[in-house]
C-alpha cells in the first residue's frame, strides 16, 4: 500500500515533506513524489495519512493503484 | 513637535470604544506608526523623530518601511521565498500559483532554498543601499517551514548583521515558535488576523491541519483564534513589534473588523493594516470562484476610519508579492532572479551601505524640515463648516505635487478639511500615457480608480484627460507643481471653499471608487 502525488496537480509547495512519519517523500524538479517502497499511509503512525491532510491542492495525493 | 501640533488628531474626535478585555499583565507598547495617530499621539508617519514613542521603539520603525509611513518613501525592503509550505487553507488563496494576496495570478516567484536567498538578499543589499529590511512572507506561512525560515536568518544574522528581520505568518504555530523568533533579534512580526470569532473565521478558513489532523470547520477557526492571541500576547510580551494584516471581506467579517481592532490592540499590537480582499474569478480561489467580491474604496475607508482610535492603521500597504524587491509600490525582483545574481558581482559593503543610508537620512530631515516649515507659513484658515474631501495626488516622491498625470501608476489619496490634509491610502492604476501618447482606453479606469476623489493635483495634464476628468466631475489642478502635497492640498482647499462661497461652484458630494484588482507591478 502506498500513496503517489499527481505530479500536475502539485504546487511543489514542500508541506507534505516534512510530515512524513517515513522519510518517503522528496523533491524532483518542481514536485514532490512518493516512494511506494516507504510509504505506509501512515498505518501504525497516524489516524490519517499525514501528506493527505496538509496538502492544499484537492485529489493532488491518491492511493497508488498497482497492476 | 510644532508639526503635529498644527494637526487635529480625528482619534480625539472620535469616541473609540471599549477595547475587549486584555490579560492585566500585558505591557502596553508604544504608539503605531501608522498614517495616524493613536490616542492623542502624532503619527510618526508625519513626525521627524520620536517624539510620540519611546526612544527604541523609533530606533526600530524609522527606517522600515511597512511600519512608518513616511520610512516607506525613502527605504525599501524585500522578501524571499524560502517558505512555500503552508498549515492553514484560507478561502482567499489558491496555492496553485502564489498567495492570492501577495502575487498576481499566474505569476509564479522562484522558490529559494535559505543559501539561495542569502545570495540574492546580499546582492540586492549591494545594489540597493537603502534596502534595510527583510521579511520572508511565504508564499505559505513562515512558520510552517521553520526550519527554512529559521536557517535563512541565522545566516543573514551573520552575512547582513545590518538588515532588519521580520516575518509574516497566520499565527497558528506562532506560539511554539516565539523563542526562536526572539534568539535571531526579529523585532518585526506580522499576523494575519482576519476575525476574532470562530463562527465568523469558519466562513473563512476550511481547514487547518493541527496536531497530526486536518480539522475543519467553527473547531478550526477557534484554534487558529486561540493561538493567534496566544502568539500575539507572548510576542508584546517579549517587546516585539507586530503589525496585524487583516483582509476585509464584504459581507464576512466587515462589520466584525473594529472588534478585531479592538481585541488585537488590547494585546499590544503595533499596528493594524485593513487591506482589501484581492478576489476574481480568475484568481482560482473559493471567494473568487465563487462570486464573493472585494471592498470599493470607500467600503474600505469607512471600515479604516471606523477603526480609528483603536490599534494604530497602516494605510500605506501594496499588499506585495512574496518575492518583491524594492521600495513599496515598485517591484524590481525582475532585477534579481537567480541567473541574474549569478552574473553579478556581489560586494556586501556595510560603510558603504552606512554612508549612503545617512544620505538617504539627511534627504529624509531636509524634506520633513521643509514641509513644516511650509505648512507653518500656510497660516490660519478659518473652520467654519465640516466639509472634507479626498484629493488624488500625482507624485514621484519627495512628498511634492511633481507628477505628470499620465505616468502616474499609483495616485496618492488625502482627505482634506480646512484644518488638515491627511493620507489615507493610494489608487494603483493604469499608467493613461504610454510611449509618449494618451491611451484614451486607460482613461476610463483611471476616472473608476479616483471616482471619489474632487480634484486631482498634477505637474501637468494633456487637454483630454482633463476635459474627462471634468466631465466625471474631477477637477484637474496644475496650479501647485512642486509644493508639498499637505500644502498643495489645503491651498486648493481654501481655493474651492472660497469658489463655493462666492456661488461659483456648489459642493457636492463625489461617488465610489474601485480597487484595482491584483498586485501593482512596475511599468516596464
Amino acid at each position: 500500500m502506498s500513496l503517489k502525488i499527481i505530479a500536475e496537480l502539485c504546487t511543489g509547495c514542500s508541506a507534505c515533506e516534512p510530515e512524513c512519519p517515513n522519510e518517503a517523500i522528496s523533491e524532483l524538479k518542481n514536485y514532490f513524489i512518493i516512494d511506494p517502497d516507504k510509504c505506509t499511509e501512515c498505518e501504525g503512525d497516524y489516524d490519517t495519512p499525514q501528506c493527505l491532510a496538509v496538502c492544499p491542492v484537492d485529489e493532488c495525493i491518491l492511493p497508488l493503484v498497482t497492476a | 513637535m510644532q508639526a503635529a501640533a498644527s494637526y487635529i488628531n480625528i482619534a480625539d474626535l472620535k469616541s473609540s470604544g471599549n477595547a475587549l478585555a486584555a490579560p492585566a499583565d500585558l505591557p502596553a507598547t508604544g504608539g503605531g506608526c501608522g498614517t495616524h495617530g493613536g490616542e492623542g499621539k502624532a503619527s510618526c508617519g508625519s513626525s521627524g523623530g520620536p517624539d510620540d514613542m519611546p526612544q527604541e521603539i523609533w530606533d526600530k520603525v524609522k527606517n522600515h518601511p511597512c511600519y512608518s509611513e513616511e520610512a516607506h518613501h525613502h527605504y525599501a525592503r524585500m522578501h524571499v521565498a524560502v517558505a512555500p509550505a503552508c498549515n492553514i487553507q484560507c478561502n482567499y488563496c489558491n496555492r496553485k500559483y502564489d498567495c492570492s494576496n501577495e502575487s498576481r495570478p499566474g505569476v509564479v516567484s522562484q522558490k529559494l532554498t535559505p543559501e539561495q536567498a542569502v545570495k540574492k538578499v546580499l546582492a540586492v543589499a549591494s545594489e540597493i543601499p537603502q534596502m534595510t529590511v527583510l521579511g520572508i512572507a511565504g508564499p505559505g506561512d513562515s512558520l510552517a517551514s521553520p526550519k527554512k525560515t529559521f536557517e535563512t536568518f541565522r545566516m543573514l544574522q551573520e552575512q547582513a548583521p545590518d538588515i532588519k528581520l521580520c516575518l509574516s505568518t497566520n499565527g497558528l504555530a506562532l506560539p511554539d515558535l516565539v523563542d526562536e523568533i526572539c534568539k535571531y533579534n526579529i523585532d518585526h512580526v506580522t499576523i494575519t488576523i482576519n476575525m476574532v470569532d470562530p463562527e465568523i473565521g469558519a466562513k473563512i478558513y476550511p481547514w487547518i491541519f493541527w496536531d497530526h489532523k486536518r480539522v475543519t470547520g467553527v473547531e478550526a477557526a477557534r484554534i487558529l483564534h486561540e493561538q493567534q492571541m496566544k502568539g500575539l500576547e507572548m510576542l508584546t510580551a517579549r517587546g516585539v513589534l507586530t503589525k496585524i494584516n487583516s483582509v476585509l471581506i464584504p459581507g464576512v467579517n466587515d462589520e466584525h473588523m473594529i472588534e478585531v481592532n479592538k481585541a488585537v490592540k488590547a494585546r499590544g499590537a503595533f499596528l493594524h493594516n485593513i487591506m482589501p480582499l484581492i478576489s476574481e474569478p480568475e484568481h482560482g480561489t473559493y471567494f473568487g470562484l465563487n462570486g464573493q467580491r472585494g471592498p470599493s474604496a470607500q467600503e474600505l475607508k469607512a471600515v479604516q476610519d471606523a477603526c480609528m482610535g483603536g490599534a494604530n492603521l497602516m494605510r500605506h500597504c501594496r499588499q506585495c508579492r512574496a518575492d518583491a524587491v524594492g521600495l513599496l509600490g515598485e517591484d524590481r525582483s525582475e532585477e534579481f532572479t537567480l541567473d541574474k545574481i549569478e552574473e553579478m558581482e556581489v560586494v556586501y559593503d556595510l560603510d558603504r551601505r552606512r554612508s549612503y543610508q545617512d544620505k538617504v537620512e539627511t534627504e529624509r530631515q531636509a524634506q520633513h524640515a521643509a514641509k513644516v516649515e511650509a505648512l507653518a507659513s500656510q497660516g490660519e484658515l478659518e473652520v467654519d463648516d465640516s466639509i472634507k474631501v479626498l484629493v488624488a495626488v500625482a507624485t514621484k516622491g519627495g512628498g511634492r505635487v511633481n507628477e505628470h498625470f499620465g505616468h502616474v501608476t499609483e495616485f496618492q489619496v488625502f482627505e482634506v478639511s480646512a484644518a488638515e490634509a491627511l493620507f489615507v491610502g493610494h489608487r494603483r492604476v493604469d499608467q493613461y500615457c504610454q510611449g509618449g501618447f494618451g491611451e484614451d482606453e486607460q482613461l476610463p479606469s483611471v476616472v473608476r480608480a479616483i471616482n471619489d476623489c474632487h480634484a486631482v493635483l498634477v505637474a501637468k495634464i494633456g487637454a483630454c484627460p482633463r476635459d474627462e476628468l471634468k466631465g466625471a466631475g474631477i477637477e484637474p489642478v496644475d496650479a501647485y507643481v512642486d509644493e508639498f502635497i499637505e500644502k498643495a492640498a489645503l491651498s486648493w482647499f481654501a481655493d474651492y471653499r472660497k469658489r463655493i462661497a462666492s456661488g461659483e461652484i456648489e459642493h457636492q458630494a463625489r461617488g465610489d471608487a474601485s480597487i484595482r484588482q491584483g498586485a501593482y507591478t512596475a511599468a516596464a
